[in-house]
């Protein structure tokens, strides 16, 4: 792993204990203590993520605001300043090039934040289609830490004189936390409150959360919690492949504000074929990601797209949209076909401060 | 990393206890300890025959399913139902938790397998 990049805080993992994987370039902790115990530690207390491998990209100019919007689903008209935005872009077909936050200094201000694994196509994808002459530059070496959980505000604020309660949902602000200068938003991406920190000196508050008992987690955990919360991942709810109209992710989706994809995003809607489904499997086994859907008749009718045994063995699946909660499924796992049922993808009850 | 004496191991991290003519078969502490938290074991059948090497079912952790392969041919005559209820005693007790006892078609093959002293070098 000599060849791979590091984040500022690898040597924290690795007094940590962390097990250290290769992720889309970086070496990153896929564990501390254990997946389990990291999730519960969001759900219940606080956890701490090194996030520093997300690609940020600022966007500035006269045109910011009309080249942000030409090339982002949702709609920016009436976002304020200090707003984070979620929403994706997409090619012409409506397909994704990736889903991102937009956080709005002002109107000639932006800064987007997205994927690691498709930062460098992403920043070339703005390149290509920067027809508003903005400066687009990527600031991705700035550290990134998300805290999140019940007790993620109480613990942060003890690092700022700044009042976090000011901060509101989907909101950001540039502050100093243990001296140091930040952008805090109250994002995050695992159905839990709490905040997104950026900053180009991130150690000291990673090392100062840990102390007062903030657990650490890894891309594991990170990844059942936003399944749980049912928040998409590129790569598996989106993709090239998919439109997100087909994915269930239409209120990030403005039809009447023109974006790159809107016309076959538009078509695609009158015409719908597919949608994203709460599995759940009624046999013995877990449902995984890239397994086929079927039918009574053994048909494949579909593929799950992130699947784990959380307190249930629980899927998000591409499903035709004619199938309705309670209908039977079967899902193919290895040799044998297990019985399932469409249920609800609200798998949990997000607990976000608005 | 446990390896206990008196065992027989195998390429794919499988241990094997042979008493008479039943081996019992169970995954390592090395192939626990790889694989993470174990939330789910899937067990064979039965009276299922298996060659050698075929998956007989299947060990799943939080991230990942991986095959359970029969390191020995024969017939399965008792699984271990106890992991349907506590998949995570694989991971506590790697050698207590044995998944499937196979009666051995074929004594011979236990001779490919490894010792405790060869799949310590092994593991290395």
């Amino acid at each position: 792993m000599s060849d791979l990049k590091r984040t500022s805080l690898y040597e924290n993992h690795i007094k940590l204990n962390a097990k250290m994987v290769e992720f889309t370039g970086y070496v990153m902790p896929i564990q501390y203590e254990g997946i389990k115990a990291e999730h519960e530690a969001v759900r219940t207390h606080a956890g701490i993520f090194d996030v520093s491998h997300m690609g940020e990209i600022m966007v500035e100019g006269k045109m910011a605001t009309e080249f942000v919007q030409y090339i982002f689903t949702n709609d920016i008209t009436n976002q304020v300043e200090n707003q984070v935005l979620y929403g994706l872009m997409c090619y012409e077909n409506g397909t994704v090039v990736d889903d991102l936050l937009v956080y709005k200094y002002n109107n000639e201000k932006y800064l987007l934040v997205v994927n690691a694994s498709n930062k460098d196509k992403d920043f070339e994808w703005l390149n290509k289609n920067n027809s508003h002459n903005v400066k687009i530059t990527d600031i991705s070496d700035i550290s990134e830490v998300a805290v999140q959980g019940p007790k993620a505000q109480e613990l942060v604020q003890k690092l700022t004189d700044y009042d976090l309660s000011q901060i509101p949902f989907f909101h950001f602000t540039e502050i100093t936390v243990d001296g140091k200068e930040c952008i805090v938003s109250r994002t995050g991406y695992t159905g839990e409150d709490g905040f997104e920190i950026y900053s180009y000196d991130i150690v000291s508050i990673w090392e100062k959360l840990i102390d007062l008992g903030v657990k650490p987690i890894g891309l594991g955990a990170r990844d059942t919690l936003r399944f749980e919360a049912t928040l998409p991942l590129y790569g598996n709810e989106i993709s090239n492949q998919i439109n997100p109209i087909e994915a269930s992710l239409g209120i990030f989706v403005k039809l009447d504000v023109d974006f790159i994809g809107r016309d076959a995003l538009k078509k695609i809607k009158e015409n719908r074929k597919l949608k994203s489904a709460g599995i759940e499997l009624i046999d013995r086994g877990i449902p995984r990601h890239g397994y086929s859907v079927l039918n009574k008749d053994g048909d494949v009718i579909g593929e799950v797209t992130t699947g784990y045994m959380l307190d249930r063995a629980i899927a998000l699946a591409m499903i035709p949209v004619e199938y309705k909660l309670g209908d039977e499924v079967f899902i193919q796992v290895r040799n044998k076909q297990l019985k399932a049922k469409i249920v609800s993808r609200k798998f949990m009850n997000k607990n976000y401060k608005k | 990393m446990k390896v206990l004496d008196g065992l027989f191991y195998s390429n794919d991290h499988e241990w094997v206890k042979v008493e008479g003519n039943i081996a019992s078969v169970g995954i390592t502490d090395f192939a626990q300890e790889q694989l993470g938290e174990i939330v789910f074991v899937e067990l064979p059948a039965i009276d299922d025959e298996f060659g050698v090497d075929e998956a007989i079912g299947a060990i799943e952790s939080v991230k990942a399913a991986s095959d359970v392969l029969t390191p020995i041919s024969g017939k399965i005559v008792e699984v271990n139902e106890d992991l349907d209820d506590a998949p995570e005693s694989v991971n506590s007790d790697p050698y207590g938790a044995w998944i499937f006892k196979i009666e051995l078609s074929d004594k011979s093959e236990l001779e490919s397998l490894m010792d405790a002293a060869a799949y310590k070098e092994f593991i290395k």
